[in-house]
């Protein structure tokens, strides 16, 4: 596939001078990006930055075959632009979440309403989409839902048990991450990068450090590029494995839910053998790691993993034997290939309908350039495809984790960074443990930060869930929102 | 034979469940260095080496010398221990941090080198939940660590339910509130409404440093500081998150269950 000339190119994790970034009309940008998208690119960003009283949009688009990233801007503007999302439904949360944050209008964007209302009332208050009809009825679930677990609206239109429409309202968790983001790094830039998500911690900060390492025109010593990769997985296998638990207990199997819940706990742990923190907080770092993996720690983590693996291994296989439990998965929330790439879908979601999408083999950096595991894609979009794949990836992560140990570079695990260059825009891509995170900064004239935009793989992944609903029983919603578990916070930011 | 696996390894596996309370507590990961001491005495003259490393601000130094550490700002990064020449501030090692009032999180000055630990509560709110509580969670801004470590202790691993406590869905059953997160402002009236439909009499426990003070995002527009600003609180645990452990400590502290802390705790000693 030829580069398209509308847009800069880059690789993942670097930068661009932001007067290299072309720029044009917004309507040109739209056609572009179209195209690109069309062309089989994905959406990985679509952005504004204020330039005074106007604003540009940024669209950064991923060609997945090409492992290359295509950024390209419009000129300011104000009041209104043609939509995108007309043509690709991937954009139309983006859309409308610069319509929230800059007030320009995308013309003819279908469902135009804020994404996280920060106008101060709850974001509950607004108008949705209602199935008119005697026989309907609407179901409104939260914010405050059952379980220990974060808040968010759910507005159901059914007719009887059968789910017609589910829309969501998030917004509860804001805490306006981006904005404090802006004129940083601050000193609690990282802490605050850091709990974006913090089931994904690790995921997040590795971007975060990646992107400042990006503006700054360089890299992590190799022994820490390693040890984040060893991290991010260490973050997947507790999580995914807290995941097979609670779809086993949403199903109400015991066996595998008990152990599952423990299991999650002992990685959490081998997170904590090495930084202290079971959510592997201050463990990545701008310019490296906080904390090093010496040879005898090594062994002790590998053996605690192996430990664990084999227990998760029996636990999965409980599940998987038990076909009561297995016929509460298939065929429930499935979700096509065509409507998967549809609404660019990322991650496990994603790998579940047959897409093979991973950014550890689609745009790799850091330690991915030397090692990967293979990408675990399981046919079906139903429940029991997440479930897989997430069984999968627990297998490879753990491989992948156990040949890495015996694989240490040497060297220091954190140097000194270089001051970030002035006007320049970086973008960085990290398979965080539920897919894709985006991280894009673009710095002012002093190297400060201009504008942090953060997108989480929950950012693209909720109207999938919403999609898996459509013609289910709504008693089939606990098992269809696990199977997905996606941040609320993330979303939020 | 699947049904006859599973009893088999159940048997195999025997009680998983750890021994304390009344055993010795599990130890916390050796870099976690439990809580901290602030000896404002020890500060060299003229030296604020850690005031400016604090991501939260939470070391401040009130007169001339002599630093004081704010633990419900803390994110026990460790920054501070790292750069301190006199080791005026070092970690105990010690889990345990609940305390019932913010005053007490506040290390430095003479005789409040250490937390002020939580006493049991008082006699009528004690016969009522001593030994049956029943607690509903808010999340409020928070990022999803506190919830999970929250969840934790409901696995098999901690049992809590062998407390009597339990995490029930409706507040209607709720005896008492844990909020997690530096409470956003569009979590306010959801806090609101779930605090008034509690019966009372009742109480509220404020997890993780982003719920004491706001965390990192103190002072942040979108963000209230913390759940003090909306509730009367009855219970801190400080940490970012805090370990399983800390949380359970402060919850058995506050129904007075830890028989051999009922007087005042001795002084652990100070991690190498």
């Amino acid at each position: 596939m030829s580069a398209p000339s509308t847009f800069a190119l880059l690789a993942n994790a670097s930068g661009v001078p932001w007067t290299d970034v072309p720029a044009w009309s917004a309507a040109e940008l739209v056609r572009a990006t179209d195209e690109a998208l069309a062309r089989g690119g994905r959406l990985c960003a679509w952005c504004g930055v204020p330039e005074g009283e106007l604003t540009c949009l940024v669209s950064i688009v991923a060609f997945d075959a090409d492992n290359t990233l295509a950024v390209a801007r419009s000129l300011p503007l104000s009041g209104r632009y043609p939509s995108l999302t007309v043509t690709q439904p991937q954009a139309h949360l983006f859309e409308r979440e610069v319509w929230e944050q800059h007030g320009l209008v995308p013309d003819g964007h279908p469902w135009l309403k804020p994404v996280r209302q920060t106008a101060g009332d709850a974001p509950a208050q607004a108008e949705f989409f209602r199935v008119d009809g005697r026989e309907v009825h609407e179901v409104a679930v939260g914010p405050v839902h059952a379980g220990v677990i974060e808040p968010g609206h759910f507005r159901f239109q059914c007719a009887g048990e059968e789910v017609l429409h589910l829309e969501i309202a998030l917004g509860y968790q804001h805490r306006g991450i981006e904005a404090a983001l802006g004129g940083g790094p601050h000193r609690r830039t990282l802490s605050q990068v850091e709990s974006i998500a913090g089931d994904t911690t690790i995921g997040h900060a590795t971007a975060h450090a990646m992107v400042v390492e990006a503006l700054a025109g360089t890299e992590a010593p190799l022994r820490a590029q390693w040890l984040r990769a060893v991290a991010l997985e260490l973050e997947r296998l507790a999580n995914h494995t807290g995941d097979l638990g609670a779809l086993a207990n949403d199903v109400a199997f015991q066996p595998t839910a008990a152990a599952c819940g423990k299991i999650r706990g002992d990685f959490l742990n081998l997170t904590a053998l090495v930084c202290g923190n079971r959510f592997g907080r201050g463990w990545v770092q701008p310019g490296g790691c906080g904390h090093d993996l010496e040879p005898a720690r090594a062994l002790t983590l590998a053996a605690r993993l192996t430990a664990a693996l084999g227990e998760v291994e029996q636990a999965a296989g409980w599940l998987w034997e038990s076909s009561s439990a297995r016929s509460r998965f298939e065929h429930v929330g499935v979700i096509f290939p065509q409507q998967a790439s549809a609404i660019g879908l990322v991650g496990p979601a994603a790998r579940a309908c047959g897409l093979v999408r991973d950014v550890r083999y689609d745009h790799p950096a850091g330690w991915h350039r030397m090692a990967q595991a293979p990408v675990a894609v399981w046919p079906g979009g139903d429940v029991l495809a997440r479930a897989r794949v997430r069984w999968l990836e627990i297998q490879r992560s753990g491989q992948f984790v156990q040949e890495q140990l015996v694989a240490a570079p040497d060297g220091c695990v954190r140097e000194s960074m270089p001051a970030a260059a002035p006007d320049t825009l970086a973008v960085t891509l990290v398979e965080g443990w539920r897919g894709e995170i985006c991280h894009v900064a673009l710095t002012d004239a002093t190297g400060r930060f201009r504008r942090y935009k953060i997108v989480d793989p929950s950012f693209h992944n909720w109207t999938g869930l919403a999609l898996a609903m459509r013609g289910q029983a709504i008693s089939d919603f606990p098992i269809c929102n696990k199977s997905f578990n996606l941040s609320y916070c993330g979303f939020d930011l | 034979m699947f049904v006859f696996d599973q009893l088999l390894h159940r048997l195999k596996r025997g009680c998983e469940t750890m021994a304390y309370p009344h055993g010795l507590a599990p130890a916390l990961p050796e870099r976690h260095g439990g809580s901290l001491r602030a000896d404002a005495a020890k500060c060299a003259t003229g030296c604020s080496d850690c005031v400016p490393v604090c991501p939260t601000a939470a070391i401040t130094q009130p007169g001339t010398r002599g630093v004081s550490l704010d633990l419900g700002r803390c994110l026990f990064c460790s920054a501070c221990v790292n750069v301190c020449p006199s080791g005026a501030i070092t970690h105990t090692g010690d889990h345990r941090m609940a305390v019932r009032s913010p005053t007490d999180l506040v290390l430095g000055e003479p005789g409040r080198e250490e937390l002020r630990l939580a006493c049991a509560l008082e006699e009528k709110r004690l016969r009522l939940f001593g030994r049956s509580l029943r607690l509903r969670q808010i999340s409020a801004g928070g990022d999803g660590a506190e919830e999970a470590d929250l969840n934790v202790l409901g696995t098999i691993g901690w049992d809590l339910g062998r407390f009597g406590i339990q995490f029930v869905a409706s507040p209607r059953h709720a005896d008492g509130l844990v909020v997690t997160g530096p409470v956003s402002r569009n979590m306010e009236l959801a806090l609101r409404k779930t605090w008034d439909a509690m019966p009372a009499p009742k109480l509220v426990i404020a997890v993780g440093t982003s719920a004491i003070s706001g965390g990192p995002f103190a002072g942040e527009s979108r963000v209230l500081g913390g759940v003090a600003a909306v509730l009367p609180v009855d219970l801190y645990i400080p940490g970012w998150p805090p370990h399983p452990l800390t949380i359970l400590d402060g919850l058995l502290r506050l129904l007075g269950r830890l028989e051999q802390d009922r007087a005042p705790a001795p002084a652990p000693a100070p991690r190498p």
